[in-house]
C-alpha cells in the first residue's frame, strides 16, 4: 500500500527493536515540546524506558517506589493541576493491581493520565505467568473515557506517545519487552482511534494489534500463495474502535480473523466479536490467549506454544474462508 | 478569604451547616450522618477562615486545594460550599437525586469547586501529593493542599504508600486532617483494625503531627496556621471529633456512620441543634 509507507517488512533482515524504546523516545520528545508533560515510575525506570525523560527532566520526574496504587493516584493529582502525567510500570502491576484507582480517580474523575504498561504479553518470556500480562486490554477497555492503544512497533509507539501527550483523555498505552520487527516508517500515518489497512485483499479480513500485526502481514503474504487474498488491518487503537474501517473491509470479505498477544475474552477479539455480532455477523476466528495463563519459556517458544504465529493465523484464515462457502 | 469572622460567628455557621446536613439526609433518605456532623466545625473553619478560595471563581489559579478523601462525608462539604456562596442553599435538597450536581459521593465533573471525584477510600492523600508536587514544579510556594481523611480509611494500604512519598519528598505544602472519631462501619476502629499508635505511625513516616480537638473551631484554625509555618515536613493534624456531634442520640454511636435520620429523628435532631442540645430552653416549636 503506497499511502501507508510501510517498511519492507518481508525482507529477511528487517530491523527490530523493543516497542518500549519508541515510547522512551516519544516521551522525551513530548517533554521537550510541552513543559507540563511529567512522568512517574514505580521502580522500573530503565525497563519502561522512562529513564530518557528522567535524565533530561529530573525535576519533572517522580520516583514512586514499588507502589502502583500510589503511582496512578499521584498521577491523578498531578493531572488535576494541569500536568500531563505519564505513569509507568509493568502491565501486570499497572493496570493489573490498581484498577479501581484508575476507574475512580482517572476515568470517572476524567483526568488525562497516561498509564503505560510495559512487558505485556507472553513474549515477556522466562519470568512466567505472573509477569505476562494478558488481561490488561480487557480491564482498560471496559472503562468509560479510557483510550486503549497497543502500538505495532517502536516507530508507531513514538508517534502514539507524542499524540497522547497532546490528548485530553485518560489513556492506556500497552508496550512489549522483546524486540519487534519494525513494519512502519516515520511517514506511516497514525492517529488515535484509527485502524489502517496495511495489505489489501478480498477474501478474508485479518485484524491485528500490537506485536501481532507483523505476524498477520507474514500470514497474508503466504496465504496469497495458497490462493487466499487476505486484507490486513492494523488496529493499534482498541478503544475507541475504528468500526468504519473494519466494517468496510468485512462487508467485502465476509470472513474475519483477529490476532493479539492477550486474552481474546474482552480483548481485541472480544471487541471485534461484539461489533460483528451487532452490525455484520460473519465467520470469525480469534487468535490470542484462550482463557488460560502463560508460563516460563523463551519468547519464540511461547509464541509457538500459544498459537501466536503466522502459521496459526493462516490456519484460522483458511477456516473462516471455508466457512463462508 | 476577604471576610473575617469571629469564633462565635463561626460556631453559629457550623450549627446551621449541621441543620442543613440533617435536612439534606432526611430528604435524600440515604447517606451518612455521623461523619458529616462531626466534621462540621472543621469544614466551617476551612471554608470561612483557612482556605484561600473564591466561590465566584472556583477555578481561580491561586486557590488552595481541599481534597476530601472520605467522599461519603460530602454532605458537610456541600453544605459548607452553599453557605460560602458556591451555589444556592436550595440546591442542597437535591442531594442524591437523579440529575443532581450533588452526587451521593462527590464528582469533580458535576460540580465546580469539587477538586476530585472520591468515595472509594484511601486515594485522597496520594492525589494531594500529586497536586503538591505539581505546585512545587510550578514554583507556587503560597498554595497549600488540605486533605481531609477518615480514620477508618487509614486501613487502606494506598494511604501509607502516599505517606511514604510525602515524607520522602518533604511535601510541606500538604496539610492532612484526620477525622479521628474512632468509628467505622463495622464498629470502633480499635476493634475493627487498631490504628494506635496513630501519632507514632505518622511521625515514623516523616510527618509533623499535631493533635487537636476537632470540634473546636479555633483549635482547627490555629493548627492550620501552625502547619503552614512548618517548612521541613508534611503535616498531619489528628482532629479528635465526636461522631454525630450536636445530636445527642447520634453522638458516639457507630450505627449512625452510614444511616440517615427519618422524619421523626430529623425533627428531634433539628430541635437539639437549634437549642444547642437543650442549653437554650425557651425555644418556640
Ligand atoms: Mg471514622
Amino acid at each position: 500500500m503506497s499511502d501507508t509507507h510501510l517498511n519492507d517488512y518481508l525482507k529477511k533482515d528487517v530491523a527490530s527493536e523493543p516497542i518500549r524504546k519508541g515510547f522512551g523516545r516519544g516521551l522525551l520528545e513530548a517533554g521537550k515540546k510541552n513543559e507540563h508533560v511529567v512522568a512517574a515510575c514505580a521502580d522500573l525506570t530503565d525497563s519502561t524506558q522512562m529513564s530518557l525523560f528522567k535524565d533530561a527532566f529530573p525535576e519533572r520526574f517522580v520516583e514512586i517506589g514499588v507502589a502502583e496504587q500510589n503511582l496512578v493516584t499521584v498521577g491523578s493529582g498531578l493531572a488535576a493541576m494541569g500536568k500531563i502525567p505519564f505513569v509507568s510500570s509493568y502491565a501486570a502491576f499497572s493496570p493489573g493491581r490498581n484498577w479501581e484507582q484508575i476507574r475512580t480517580t482517572i476515568c470517572l474523575n476524567d483526568q488525562p493520565v497516561k498509564i503505560v504498561g510495559s512487558h505485556a504479553g507472553v513474549s515477556v518470556g522466562p519470568d512466567g505467568a505472573t509477569h505476562q500480562m494478558l488481561e490488561d486490554i480487557a480491564l482498560m477497555r471496559v472503562l468509560p473515557n479510557m483510550v486503549v492503544i497497543a502500538p505495532g512497533d517502536s516507530v508507531e509507539a513514538e508517534k502514539a506517545t507524542l499524540l497522547l501527550a497532546a490528548d485530553k483523555r485518560p489513556a492506556y498505552l500497552r508496550l512489549a519487552r522483546e524486540a519487534t520487527p519494525i513494519i512502519t516508517t516515520t511517514r506511516t500515518p497514525f492517529q488515535i482511534g484509527k485502524a489502517y489497512v496495511y495489505a489489501r485483499g478480498a477474501d478474508v479480513t485479518i485484524v491485528a494489534t500490537g506485536t501481532m500485526t507483523y505476524q498477520a502481514l507474514l500470514a497474508a503474504d503466504k496465504l496469497f500463495k495458497d490462493g487466499i487474498d487476505a486484507e490486513v488491518i492494523h488496529c493499534p487503537t482498541i478503544k475507541p474502535l475504528d468500526a468504519k474501517t473494519i466494517l468496510e473491509s468485512v462487508k467485502k470479505t465476509r470472513a474475519v480473523v483477529t490476532v493479539e498477544e492477550a486474552q481474546i475474552n474482552g480483548g481485541l477479539g472480544g471487541a471485534i466479536a461484539e461489533l460483528l455480532a451487532e452490525e455484520m455477523p460473519a465467520p470469525l476466528r480469534r487468535i490470542g490467549i484462550k482463557d488460560r495463563f502463560g508460563e516460563s519459556g523463551k519468547p519464540e517458544e511461547l509464541l509457538k506454544h500459544f498459537g501466536l504465529t503466522y502459521h496459526h493465523i493462516m490456519l484460522a484464515a483458511h477456516e473462516v474462508a471455508d466457512k463462508k462457502k | 478569604m476577604a471576610d473575617s469572622y469571629s469564633i462565635p460567628e463561626l460556631e453559629t455557621k457550623a450549627n446551621s451547616i449541621r441543620q442543613d446536613i440533617i435536612r439534606m439526609l432526611e430528604h435524600a433518605g440515604s447517606g451518612h450522618s455521623a461523619g458529616p456532623l462531626g466534621l462540621a466545625d472543621i469544614f466551617t473553619a476551612l471554608y470561612f477562615s483557612i482556605l484561600k478560595h473564591d466561590p465566584r471563581n472556583p477555578d481561580w489559579d491561586q486557590r488552595d486545594i481541599l481534597v476530601l478523601s472520605n467522599g461519603h462525608t460530602v454532605p458537610v462539604r456541600y453544605a459548607a460550599m452553599a453557605h460560602a456562596g458556591y451555589f444556592d442553599r436550595k440546591e442542597l435538597m437535591t442531594l442524591r437525586q437523579l440529575g443532581s450536581r450533588l452526587q451521593g459521593h462527590p464528582e469533580r465533573t458535576k460540580l465546580p469547586g469539587i477538586e476530585h471525584t472520591s468515595g472509594p477510600l484511601g486515594c485522597g492523600l496520594s492525589q494531594a501529593c500529586g497536586m503538591a508536587l505539581a505546585m512545587r514544579m510550578n514554583k507556587q510556594f503560597h498554595r497549600w493542599v488540605y486533605v481531609v481523611m477518615g480514620d477508618g480509611e487509614l486501613d487502606e494500604g494506598n494511604i501509607w504508600e502516599a505517606a511514604m512519598l510525602a515524607g520522602k519528598e518533604k511535601l510541606n505544602n500538604v496539610i492532612g486532617i484526620i477525622d479521628r472519631n474512632n468509628i467505622q462501619i463495622d464498629g470502633p476502629t480499635e476493634h475493627v483494625m487498631p490504628l494506635e499508635d496513630l501519632r507514632g505511625k505518622w511521625e515514623s513516616f516523616g510527618w509533623h503531627v499535631i493533635d487537636i480537638d476537632g470540634n473546636d473551631i479555633e483549635a482547627v484554625i490555629d493548627a492550620c496556621a501552625m502547619a503552614r509555618a512548618i517548612v521541613e515536613k508534611p503535616i498531619m493534624i489528628i482532629a479528635h471529633t465526636i461522631p454525630g456531634k450536636g445530636v445527642d442520640f447520634m453522638e458516639y454511636d457507630f450505627h449512625w456512620h452510614g444511616a440517615p435520620p427519618n422524619h421523626e429523628q430529623a425533627k428531634i435532631a433539628l430541635k437539639e441543634l437549634r437549642t444547642l442540645q437543650g442549653k437554650i430552653r425557651s425555644e418556640h416549636e
